[in-house]
């Protein structure tokens, strides 16, 4: 068998050494300031909405679901307060992607990487884990102690652990149990889950997300960030010298000495940063970076350092702001001592406000525009067309007719297309000939075979196009369907 | 394998030895969950020879520690669709033709029940979208041999016609030419003849009076007066425009020739009654039913 060999322990002349480095364990240090405040907001928002959004009501009217937000998959059909989608009409959902997406490159150009710092739902539970863990073990160095201490587990260390894991575990199930009320009406299902008559497919799905919840945020952490999301890939190639990313301010912190030695050097009007290398930006950072060392794939601009810096700086009395939201434009301005200039009006932003704008634009008008009783026909195919015994064409359709509306309609069908046709649907006995009618229930569809019959002698040509007005005769709502009307 | 002692600095890991043109082995065996998941999946394989049927004997097989068998699992489950599907396909069979195509809830599924059917018994000759064929009858058109009410539907698919089952259709177009009671001459003078009832044009220069004359001494008494036809002997209507075989001389010639039989089989016994209720609906739908 091999010997196991420290490959770290290898460095001949002439090796490259190893290309792998084990990952460092995190322990963020805890801060106060105004980002931290920004981000606690903001993550009672984020978890606020996904927790208690299924329980908002919405009144749709007898037998409808009354429920806000609702993906009611048996029934195909999707509810957002005063918007019900059915399943022919998602495209809704790719203008919305088309939105986030263009949304996400609009903050990009702003303010850097807000959503990865403030919004993204990994940073919002690992930080939300990270308060958990911090209660029961301690802050920073604590941790650090309590995991590097080689005594045999204590009860009270033991007792800590399994609090910590047991809180996590219960946020993690609690998320996946938020999950699936999305899916059915809360309430209900909140009384099934836990009288264990839920449906197999919700325990499935809660124990799913508890799974990948306390995995993510209780152990991945950063390293989703670093290694599993594209985001910082793409961001790198969006951002531009103008956004305000989270810059370490090098043209006043370099160099960097100690408070003590500083003060020396600046009684002899010696020339030195604010950094006193103190390592606070370090000790808070989530992803455990550097700062200092510039803009890094891994920083997630959380604004953390910032304050831990600002904290810093007001303690030995220098201005705050060493580590701020800024460009590069701005400190090579400093250091030619122009003011510094934040554009945000910029073609890049402008161009992305107008996509948005744009595409919503369109989505909102398609969605306020939308037929509430549409018709869609397919022609019989096989055979395309038939010859009755007095010479006569008639071609088969299927019609599907829908009712989006939350009553019941009586439909008229008028076909416009050959001379003279009669028009027949199967099974139907019409009390007017020739214009058949049709009751759909409410929020449903209807198919239905109907047949065109129309004179050969009047009607000569192969093929011709015929229209199919479908009205609702009580509100007078039409809706129309064009197919061919075929001779053999 | 033999650890040599030797390591490899780049890599940090023992070679085996082993050396060709200067390049060392390394010493890299696989790793040991990986072993573990091989051994199990080992493992694994001699407990299914064990509890499933696996190996094959001269004239039988192993069966296995609890007998279980696909054929067996695969009965239970086309029983479970039975008895799933029991209660709507009973609904079927309980109502009346006319019941069903009032109902549009049996009505649909008369329909996707018929359809399924038809494609698998009915397709070979009469198409798939039972759009028929030369000598096989479309059924979307409103010409029927035997009738195009759904009664009268439903008892050629259940008895057929010509099929030798007791209670099938029965009628024979006559070979007219072949058994010698028409000359060549007059066959292609009854053809024009017939070819007028229609409204088709003519062979310049035929004797209509003669032809009419040979018609009614020969083919009224199936075909009817004035050739409407007799859905009793299944004799089809001569004035209108739907041709079984073809309408041109050529083929009305060989038609009263040789004569015509062709035969629908009988599909009682074979489909239970629901299933022959649905396909009557369903042919009944396709828009030529009376």
């Amino acid at each position: 068998m091999n010997k196991a060999v420290n490959p770290n322990e290898l460095q001949p002349e002439g090796d490259y050494g190893p290309l792998y480095a084990s990952r460092k364990k995190v322990y963020p240090q805890s801060v106060s300031g105004s980002f931290r405040r920004i981000k606690w907001g903001l993550m009672a928002f984020c978890l606020g909405v996904y927790y208690l959004l299924p329980f908002v009501r919405w009144n749709r009217g007898l037998g409808a679901p009354n429920q806000a937000v609702l993906i009611d998959l048996p029934n195909s059909r999707f509810y957002f307060f005063f918007i019900e989608l059915w399943p022919q009409e998602v495209y809704y959902f790719t203008g919305l992607l088309i939105v986030a997406a263009v949304a996400l490159f609009l903050m990009n150009s702003i303010g850097g990487r807000i959503w990865c710092g403030y919004l993204c739902p990994q940073t919002v539970w690992t930080d939300l884990f990270y308060a958990v863990e911090r209660l029961i073990e301690g802050d920073r160095r604590e941790r650090m102690k309590k995991d590097a201490s080689a005594d045999p587990m204590k009860l009270e260390r033991i007792s800590e652990i399994v609090l910590k894991h047991s809180i996590w575990l219960l946020i993690a199930w609690w998320t996946g149990g938020a999950w699936v009320l999305y899916f059915n009406d809360a309430p209900t299902l909140v009384k099934e889950l836990v009288t264990f008559q839920g449906p197999m497919i919700a325990y499935i799905w809660i124990g799913i997300l508890t799974a990948t919840t306390y995995l993510l945020a209780g152990y991945m952490r950063e390293q989703v960030c670093t290694y599993m999301c594209p985001w910082p890939r793409i961001q790198a190639a969006l951002t531009d010298e103008w956004a305000l990313n989270v810059t370490y301010r090098y043209d006043r912190g370099e160099k960097r000495t100690s408070v003590k030695k500083a003060a020396e050097l600046r009684a002899l009007g010696e020339q030195v940063g604010d950094c006193v290398d103190c390592y606070q930006c370090v000790a808070v950072c989530p992803t455990g970076i550097d700062i200092r060392n510039g803009p890094q794939l891994e920083c997630i601009q959380c604004g953390l350092c910032i304050d831990a810096c600002d904290t810093v700086m007001k303690k030995i009395g220098r201005p705050t702001r060493l580590i701020a939201y800024d460009n590069d434009i701005n400190i090579q301005r400093r250091q030619e001592g122009k003011p510094p200039i934040y554009r945000i009006v910029r073609p890049r932003t402008v161009i992305y406000s107008a996509m948005i704008v744009a595409v919503g634009g369109i989505m909102l008008y398609a969605l306020l525009t939308r037929s509430l009783l549409d018709v869609n026909v397919l022609h019989d195919r096989n055979p395309i067309a038939v010859k009755l015994s007095d010479g006569s064409i008639r071609n088969a359709y299927t019609v599907r007719l829908l009712n989006k509306r939350g009553f019941d309609r009586v439909i008229a069908i008028d076909v416009d297309g050959p001379v003279n046709a009669t028009v027949h649907v199967v099974g139907v006995d019409s009390v007017t000939p020739d214009r058949p009618m049709i009751v759909i229930g409410r929020d449903q569809t209807a198919e239905l075979r109907l047949l065109v019959t129309a004179p050969a002698e009047q009607n000569p040509e192969k093929s011709i196009p015929v229209h199919f007005h479908v009205t609702d005769i009580g509100l007078g709502e039409v809706a129309t369907a064009t197919d061919n009307f075929v001779a053999p | 394998m033999t650890d040599h002692g030797e390591i490899d600095h780049v890599s940090g890991k023992s070679t085996t030895g082993h050396e060709w043109d200067g390049i060392k082995e390394l010493n890299t065996p696989l790793p040991r969950w990986w072993l573990i998941t091989f051994y199990l999946t080992i493992i694994w394989a001699i407990g299914y020879w064990i509890v499933y049927p696996a190996w094959p004997l001269i004239s039988t097989n192993t069966t296995g520690l609890f007998g279980y068998s696909t054929r067996a699992s695969l009965a239970v489950e086309l029983a479970n669709l039975e008895a799933v599907r029991g209660e709507k396909m009973a609904a079927l069979a309980k109502a009346s033709l006319a019941e069903i195509e009032k109902d549009p809830a049996l009505l649909a599924l008369a329909r996707a029940k018929g359809r399924t059917v038809f494609g698998d018994n009915c397709a070979p000759c009469h198409g798939s979208g039972a759009a028929g064929a030369k000598g096989f009858p479309n059924l979307n058109d409103d010409d029927w041999l035997w009738g195009g009410t759904l009664d009268q539907i439903m008892q050629t698919i259940q008895y057929g016609a010509r099929s030798g089952h007791a209670k099938t259709h029965e009628g024979q177009m006559l070979a007219f030419g072949k058994d010698g009671v028409l000359k060549p001459d007059e066959i292609v003078t009854v053809a024009n003849y017939v070819r007028s009832l229609s409204g088709l044009p003519t062979r310049q220069g035929y004797d209509a009076a003669k032809g009419e004359k040979i018609f009614t001494e020969n083919c009224v008494a199936c075909h009817g007066d004035g050739g409407k036809g007799n859905a009793e002997l299944g004799a089809p209507n001569l004035t209108d425009k739907i041709w079984l075989y073809g309408s041109d001389e050529a083929t009305l010639i060989e038609t009263i020739s040789q004569g015509r039989s062709g035969v629908m089989p009988a599909w009682d016994g074979r489909l239970d009654p629901a299933t022959l209720k649905a396909m009557a609906v369903y042919v009944h739908s396709l828009g030529g039913g009376k």
